[in-house]
């Protein structure tokens, strides 16, 4: 069992937990994540290690409630009890010191971009992040990020903080301004549409482009391949071989069928829980 | 017992076991053969001839004391069987279900050159049960030695090791990289063939020989071989992590929504309980008519289960002919009663989808048989211009698993040959490395859980007399 130690809410639908797993704090990386099951009927979810204390022992999570079970995840309080936690899994991201990098962070990717900016800024690069929401509401972590960087750039779909626009637009205005030739590497973090036009953004100008893959997991080991995807024709597992590949080689569309694999079962599930919860846990 | 008069009456035939109806069972997970009552396993007991020479020992990787166990049985002296049995092997309820005798220990049972041979498995199972339900006698452990194993992977193989071990009076912990214990036996054989209690049950016996089983623990990732040597006081270190690595077809479509490994497959349903679904909240999506590509014990288990997930029809897919089949006899016969279709002499050249990423067809191919290879098996060559649509809506690929690489990967100095399995001595479990040892399907590739048991003991005995010696 694994202790929720503090949680915090950043909006109606996103929320953090810091959870104590002191042999996952003590071995992760940037770029890697955990697999939790909150309950014994719960099923197995990954999420991205967002950041983490050796010393305390801990690995902060972040997750935005889009299903079941992250909807009951959010509903827990500090104190209350994770039943597993494994991690952690995925291989690092490639940390080296390129000169400049630029971190793209989009929605609750924001969270998973953060340690891995602040490992590039550690490697001494100069980082470039920029993160952006739908609207201010769905906006965190703008001191964590901007403590990561070197120079933070946000900016909001509605306009409702900062500038207006996606993270695509400013990371076009960013190549613009200091040239291609200047970065030599772009991280894009965030919902698959957002990643898939990032990658396709960078293509146009010969940037090498990191993505993180969210497919869907059982295992989070190597042993069913359910999260398998394409990458440059090639069969790869993004829990063992991922989840960062490059955004050029990604398959998307076929990402992108295999993500909505279960649509109908993730309805079914959320409806029996609001049956259940209206019927006071009862069948 | 075996005087003149008692051969004479010999019943030729193994009493029956009951098992539920085929018709009734192929829609629902409840366990297919519903064992020996008390009665019925004396009478079974009392056709072993109790024969001086003990063949059938020789037939058990691990074995059991079996003539001495089976006399017991027949002296209804219960609870002195399971004592006699756990002496060998530490997880009875589980060999008695899930070993192929026929290749065993029941091979070579002298009754079997004339009769049937004696129920071995079905007694062992009734004795592992009875004590179950009776509730367990904790054997004796020797006094502690204050050397520290880790065990890496808790399936049959780790499960022994770390048995025989802590009886030896080492003090051991089991690293498992899942939420719960038990390996294939929990993830991939099915409910319906071996309940997860009797799995869980027999894993709470384990503990209580002082066996510590830390779950969520993926060596490889949270700590290395090396580190839980170096850093974590481990005397000995022994690799069990099985073959978890599913191969697929690499054929065009295969990354298609409704193609599943056998591994997601049955994790899926078994591990997860997908079965019991939105009640337990892991989903699993089967269509109506459902291909199973492979011939193995997998692929029965894959097709049988498909059809209790509610398909309407489950194929099995496999290019060699039905003698081929490398499933246990009783497998395959059990999938075909329950109404599990075979398409021989086929398989997939491609996977065809609709615009939303399903699965709505497979191109195949049919198959003829050659001539024996060099292992004796004749080999299947395509027959040109045999193509044909089969029409299925969902796929599961059950051609084999390789090991799974994690361990052997970040392991210093662990020599691997070509296939990624570590190289062990069979006789002792030794690798390469200096107080490593490794043993089950990690070593031989996919095999039998017997046979990864009896890897675990070849290996605490090396292990036991390498800490003795240090």
């Amino acid at each position: 069992m694994f202790k929720i130690l503090e949680k915090q809410v950043h909006s109606p639908v996103i929320k953090q937990f810091v959870v104590e797993a002191p042999r996952v704090a003590k071995s992760c990386k940037a770029g890697q994540f955990i697999i939790l099951q909150i309950n014994e009927e719960g099923e197995r979810i990954p999420l991205t290690i967002a950041d983490f204390d050796r010393e305390k022992g801990t690995i902060t999570i972040v997750f935005q409630e889009v299903g079941k079970s992250t909807i009951q995840l959010g509903e827990m309080e500090a104190g209350d009890y994770i039943k597993d936690f494994v991690g952690p899994l995925g291989e690092p991201t490639h940390i080296e010191n390129v000169g400049t990098v630029v971190c793209v962070a989009g929605g609750v990717g924001i969270a998973p971009v953060h340690p891995i900016a602040r490992a590039f800024k550690e490697a001494g690069n100069h980082v470039i992040g920029i993160m952006g929401a739908r609207s201010k509401d769905l906006l965190f972590w703008e001191d964590k990020m901007a403590a990561a960087c070197s120079e933070l750039h946000v900016t909001t779909d509605d306009g409702s903080y900062v500038r207006q626009g996606f993270v695509t637009d400013v990371l076009k205005d960013i190549i613009e301004e200091k040239g291609k030739e200047n970065i030599p590497l772009v991280v894009a973090i965030g919902p698959q549409p957002m990643m898939r036009a990032a990658a396709n953004l960078t293509k146009e100008y010969d940037i090498k482009t990191i993505v993180s893959l969210n497919a869907l997991m059982v295992d989070g080991t190597g042993m069913c391949g359910c999260c398998r995807i394409s990458v440059g024709g090639e069969t790869k597992f993004v829990c063992v071989d991922g989840p960062d590949f490059d955004g050029h080689q990604v398959n998307w569309a076929e990402l992108a069928l295999r993500q909505v694999y279960f649509k109908s079962e993730e309805q079914l599930a959320l409806e029996y829980r609001e049956c259940t919860c209206r019927n006071g846990g009862a069948e | 017992m075996a005087d003149e008069k008692a051969k004479k009456t010999i019943d030729p035939k193994k009493h029956e076991m009951p098992v539920q109806d085929a018709k009734e069972r192929a829609h629902n997970f409840e366990e297919v053969a519903l064992g020996y009552d008390e009665e019925t396993a004396v009478a079974e007991a009392q056709r072993c001839l109790q024969c001086k020479n003990e063949p059938c020992r020789k037939g058990c990787p691990v074995q059991v004391f079996i003539p001495q166990f089976i006399k017991m049985v027949a002296e209804r002296d219960f609870d002195g069987a399971i004592k006699k049995i756990k002496e060998k092997n530490a997880l009875p309820a589980v060999c008695g279900r899930v070993c192929p005798q026929e290749n065993q220990c029941e091979k070579y049972c002298t009754l079997g050159k004339k009769f049937e041979p004696v129920g071995i498995g079905r007694l062992e199972r009734f004795c592992a049960d009875r004590e179950l339900k009776m509730g367990v006698t904790v054997p004796e452990v020797a006094p502690p030695t204050g050397k520290k194993v880790a065990v890496v992977g808790s399936g049959p193989s780790g499960l022994t090791c770390a048995s025989d071990l802590a009886k030896k009076g080492h003090e051991v912990t089991i690293f498992e990289a899942l939420h719960v214990a038990g390996g294939v036996l929990m993830y991939g054989i099915p409910q319906f063939r071996l309940p997860k209690e009797v799995v869980q049950a027999e894993v709470e016996n384990l503990k209580k020989l002082g066996v510590k089983i830390e779950v969520n623990s993926v060596v490889g990732k949270f700590s290395t071989v090396d580190e839980l040597m170096e850093e974590e006081g481990f005397d000995a270190v022994y690799i069990g992590t099985g073959a978890g690595l599913p191969y697929f077809m690499g054929i065009p479509g295969e990354n298609a929504c409704g193609v599943y490994s056998a591994n997601e497959f049955l994790t899926r349903t078994n591990l997860m309980k997908a079965y019991l679904f939105p009640k337990y909240d892991t989903p699993i999506k089967v269509g109506k008519k459902v291909a199973v590509l492979g011939g193995g014990n997998v692929a029965m288990d894959g097709a049988r289960t498909a059809l209790r997930l509610g398909a309407e029809e489950s194929h099995i897919v496999y290019r060699r002919s039905h003698e081929e089949l490398p499933a246990r006899k009783e497998e395959a016969e059990h999938a075909e009663e329950e109404g599990v279709i075979f398409d021989l002499l086929t398989s997939p050249v491609e996977i065809l989808s609709n615009e939303d990423g399903w699965v709505t067809g497979m191109k195949c191919i049919k198959y003829e048989l050659g001539e024996p290879d060099a292992s004796g098996r004749r080999s299947p060559i395509p027959i040109p211009g045999s193509e044909f649509i089969m029409d299925v809506d969902t796929v599961v690929v059950a051609i084999g698993q390789g090991p799974n690489p994690l361990v052997p990967r970040t392991t210093k100095g662990l020599e691997l040959n070509k296939n990624g399995n570590i190289v062990a001595n069979l006789e002792t479990g030794a690798t390469s490395k200096q107080g490593v040892y490794a043993g089950g399907d990690v070593v031989t590739g996919a095999a039998t859980v017997i046979l990864a048991m009896g890897a675990g003991r070849t290996a605490a005995d090396s292990i036991h007399e390498y800490l003795t010696n240090k």
